[in-house]
Formats: C-alpha cells, sequence, structure tokens
C-alpha cells in the first residue's frame, strides 16, 4: 500500500490540503456548509425563489445542484474516486448517469402528461 | 503432459494477459459494481416517488407540515431533526473514511476507534428513523377522508403576531364524543378469516358534530393554491364537503391512508426510507464484523486493510443515497 498516494485538491486546487487526514476534515466542513445552506433555505422558504424556473421552482433547482454537489465530494473525496483511474471513475459515473437521467426524463414526462388529463379532461376527482 | 502450451508468444503485449488497466483490486471493483446497480435500484424508487408527485403536483402533502417534530420538544419544527439525522450520516461517513485512512497507515488502534464511531453513527441513525416513523404512524392532527380519496384537515384562523395565521386544530380537540356500540371486528369474534385494524377514536357523526358546534373550525383541502399553500374552504362550504362527503375518520398514516393527504406519500416515505434503513440496518452489521475482524489482528497478519476499504465504499453508498432521500423527501 506503500504506493497509495491520494490526490489533496478539491475545488480544482483552490484549497489544497496537506495530508489526507485534512482534507477529509476539510470536506466534512464544505459537506456542512452546504448542508445548512439547505436546511435554511428549506426552513424560510425565501418568497423570491418560489417563482417557476423551467418547470420547477427556482428553490426546488438550488436544492437538486446543492445535492448533486453534495454527492460529488462524497463520491469523489469519501469513495476516492479522485484517486481512482479515468476509466474506471468513467464506467460507474456516466453509466449512473446516463440511466437515470433517461429514466427521471421518461418516468418525470409521463407524470406530467397523467396531471394534464386529470386537470383538464373529464375525471372527476373533488368528490 | 509435455505438450501444454504454456507460452503463447504473446507476454508482454497488452493482450498477453496480466493486464490491470483499472488498477483496482477484484474487490472494490465488484464493489462498485453493486453500488452501481444499487444506485440504480434507489433511483428506480425515487424517479417513481417524482412520477407520483408530479401526476398529483397541485395536490401532495408539504413535506414541512409533515415532519415537524423533534424528541421532548412539542413546538412544530420543521426539517430540525432530519438535519441532524442527516449530520450524523455524514459524521458516520467521515469517521469511516478516517478508518480507512488509518488502515493505510497500518494503524490497528486507530482503525478500531474509527470503525466503532462509525458504528455508533450508524445505530444513531436507525434510531432515529425508527422514531421518525414511529410519530408519522401516529400522526399529530387527525382528518376525514371522502368517498374519492380526498384528505380534509381543520382548523381555524388565529392572531398571530398581528396577521390571520390559519392554525391546525386537531380531531380530539373539538369532536363530541357520545356513546357508540361499534367495536372493532376481531377473528375470534365473527368469522374467523377476517379482522380489522384498530378503530379511529372518533366516528364521522362525532366530527360532524363538533365541528357544527365550533364555528370557528374550517376545512382544508389537498389543494395547493398559488401561494404555495392548502386551500381553506369557507364556514358553510367546509361543513357541506364534511356532511356530503366526509366517510373515514383517519389517524396517522400507513400504507391503506395517510391523514396528511395522498396515501402514495406515506407508501414511498415507508418504501424509500424503510429500504435506506435497512442498508443503513445491514451497514452496521457488516461493519461490526469487520470491526471483530480487525480487533482479532485478521487484517494485521495480512498487512493489508483493503476489507475496510471495502466496507468503507458500501457505507459511504449509504450516505450517498440518504442525501438524495433527504433532498426529496424533505426539501423540495
Amino acid at each position: 500500500m506503500a504506493d497509495h498516494a491520494h490526490k489533496l485538491e478539491i475545488l480544482r486546487g483552490l484549497v489544497k490540503f496537506k495530508s489526507n487526514t485534512q482534507k477529509i476534515w476539510g470536506v466534512l466542513i464544505l459537506l456542512t456548509i452546504v448542508t445548512t445552506v439547505e436546511v435554511i433555505l428549506g426552513i424560510y422558504k425565501p418568497h423570491s425563489l418560489i417563482q417557476p424556473f423551467l418547470g420547477m421552482k427556482i428553490l426546488n433547482w438550488i436544492f437538486i445542484i446543492l445535492t448533486i454537489v453534495k454527492a460529488y465530494y462524497i463520491t469523489w473525496d469519501f469513495m476516492h474516486m479522485r484517486d481512482e483511474t479515468k476509466a474506471l471513475r468513467r464506467f460507474v459515473v456516466w453509466t449512473a448517469i446516463f440511466l437515470i437521467g433517461y429514466l427521471l426524463y421518461i418516468l418525470l414526462q409521463e407524470g406530467g402528461y397523467v396531471f394534464d388529463v386529470y386537470d383538464r379532461e373529464y375525471i372527476k376527482r373533488d368528490f | 503432459m509435455d505438450n501444454t502450451v504454456v507460452s503463447t508468444g504473446t507476454e508482454g503485449k497488452t493482450w498477453g494477459g496480466g493486464n490491470q488497466p483499472l488498477k483496482s483490486s477484484y474487490g472494490k471493483m465488484m464493489m462498485w459494481f453493486f453500488i452501481v446497480s444499487d444506485a440504480l435500484t434507489f433511483s428506480g424508487f425515487l424517479a417513481a416517488y417524482g412520477f407520483s408527485r408530479f401526476k398529483f403536483i397541485d395536490a401532495w402533502p408539504i413535506a414541512d407540515e409533515v415532519f415537524t417534530h423533534i424528541p421532548f420538544y412539542h413546538e412544530p419544527a420543521p426539517m430540525i431533526y432530519v438535519a441532524f439525522m442527516t449530520f450524523v450520516l455524514i459524521m458516520s461517513s467521515v469517521t469511516m473514511v478516517l478508518a480507512v485512512d488509518a488502515g493505510h497507515e497500518l494503524k490497528k488502534n486507530k482503525v478500531i476507534v474509527y470503525m466503532f464511531l462509525t458504528i455508533i453513527g450508524g445505530l444513531i441513525f436507525v434510531g432515529s428513523q425508527a422514531w421518525e416513523w414511529a410519530t408519522f404512524i401516529k400522526g399529530d392532527y387527525g382528518a376525514i377522508q371522502t368517498k374519492g380519496g380526498n384528505i380534509l384537515q381543520f382548523g381555524e384562523y388565529v392572531e398571530k403576531d398581528g396577521e390571520q395565521v390559519f392554525k391546525r386544530v386537531a380531531l380530539r380537540d373539538f369532536a363530541v364524543a357520545s356513546h357508540t356500540d361499534r367495536v372493532q371486528h376481531e377473528s375470534k369474534t365473527g368469522i374467523w378469516f377476517t379482522s380489522e385494524g384498530s378503530l379511529p377514536s372518533f366516528t364521522v357523526e362525532e366530527v360532524i358534530h363538533g365541528l357544527e358546534a365550533n364555528t370557528d373550525i374550517l376545512v382544508r383541502t389537498q389543494l395547493i393554491n398559488e401561494d404555495g399553500e392548502k386551500t381553506v374552504l369557507s364556514r358553510s362550504e367546509s361543513v357541506k364537503q364534511i356532511k356530503d362527503n366526509g366517510k373515514m375518520v383517519v389517524e396517522g398514516a400507513n400504507l391503506q391512508v395517510n391523514e396528511y393527504g395522498t396515501p402514495l406519500f406515506a407508501d414511498f416515505f415507508f418504501f424509500i426510507t424503510g429500504f435506506h434503513g435497512f442498508h443503513v440496518f445491514s451497514g452496521v452489521v457488516i461493519n461490526i464484523i469487520i470491526f471483530f475482524n480487525v480487533i482479532i489482528g485478521t487484517y494485521e497478519r495480512r498487512k493489508n486493510y483493503e476489507m475496510v476499504e471495502k466496507v468503507g465504499l458500501y457505507w459511504h453508498f449509504v450516505d450517498l443515497v440518504w442525501v438524495f432521500v433527504f433532498t426529496f423527501f424533505y426539501l423540495v
């Protein structure tokens, strides 16, 4: 295990840590900040962020982006994806992203369509 | 067997074998394969949840009104408890990765301490989830379900900081209790193959009497208005809705009914957080096994702590899934 080298930079080299242990604590701080922001936005739900944008509230887009940021750091630093070869990284990440994205697109599209049918056509739900 | 070919003539060439293009051990690769497939399972569930939510986009329960409980504290406080759970899980992920790091340096005692902390974190998380389930199943206000399966909740307008705020009222605070002969049907008292669950504390008639006696109480429907709040009916409309359509008293949530709104919400909540909780539980069990292996020195003798790294991958994956469950059940 002597050849086990860790890449110690996060945020594209903006923050560089001296040791792997230090990097772990650094990533914990980052994840805590992101989670705190999410919780605060979730409690107060600022009125300016409720407007719809691309089919969803802006606030929901912020939550989803912050979630993906957290997922990135968990995978890259806690699961050591940063230290794996490029090929392994791509096998895992691209496969998952492609299949999940496709499934989400299909199901959400269909869900919206079913809502429209209930909403506009002659199906009564209000009884 | 001197005619066995031992040399293929391709030694040293790319296709000669012995290559490790991914520079990863078999065990770690298989753990990654498992994680990808398990991620697809979870995203299948979450996508199905998204489908149902988009289908009922104008009537979905608001999570901040459902998960408002904190142990030993009786004011509604959304998000706080689940934020605590999230932090516990992230923290146990950190101790796990510190255990992996100590394993690389072959420091047995450090690995033991960090693995122990990881297990404790996992147990706190599973315990919190059990408590969250229990409060959700128990419910807090109660509601009336209509013929069409819609949920009607009760509340009244109260003055708070100079503003009129709609405050929920529990059934037990206004329903007029009366004597009833209706008892729970058990298999021993009638046909042996039928029975029913425990009866709600009130009947629809008792709720109607209570509603007529308390003229301030209004009905709130599932429909979400432009402000992102549930629609409150006028007084006359409230009484009419309950009298015409009220069919059943619902308290708490289970797989059939849900006092907070559509039963699908409860179904998905139980199924997805249950499946995730099962992963946490099995992660804790696997961690305990590896923890004892570390203590008896299995990996010390192997001079290799890769096993800790493999269970670590699984443990981080459980954390990764929770990050998404947290977003889609509690935030969005």
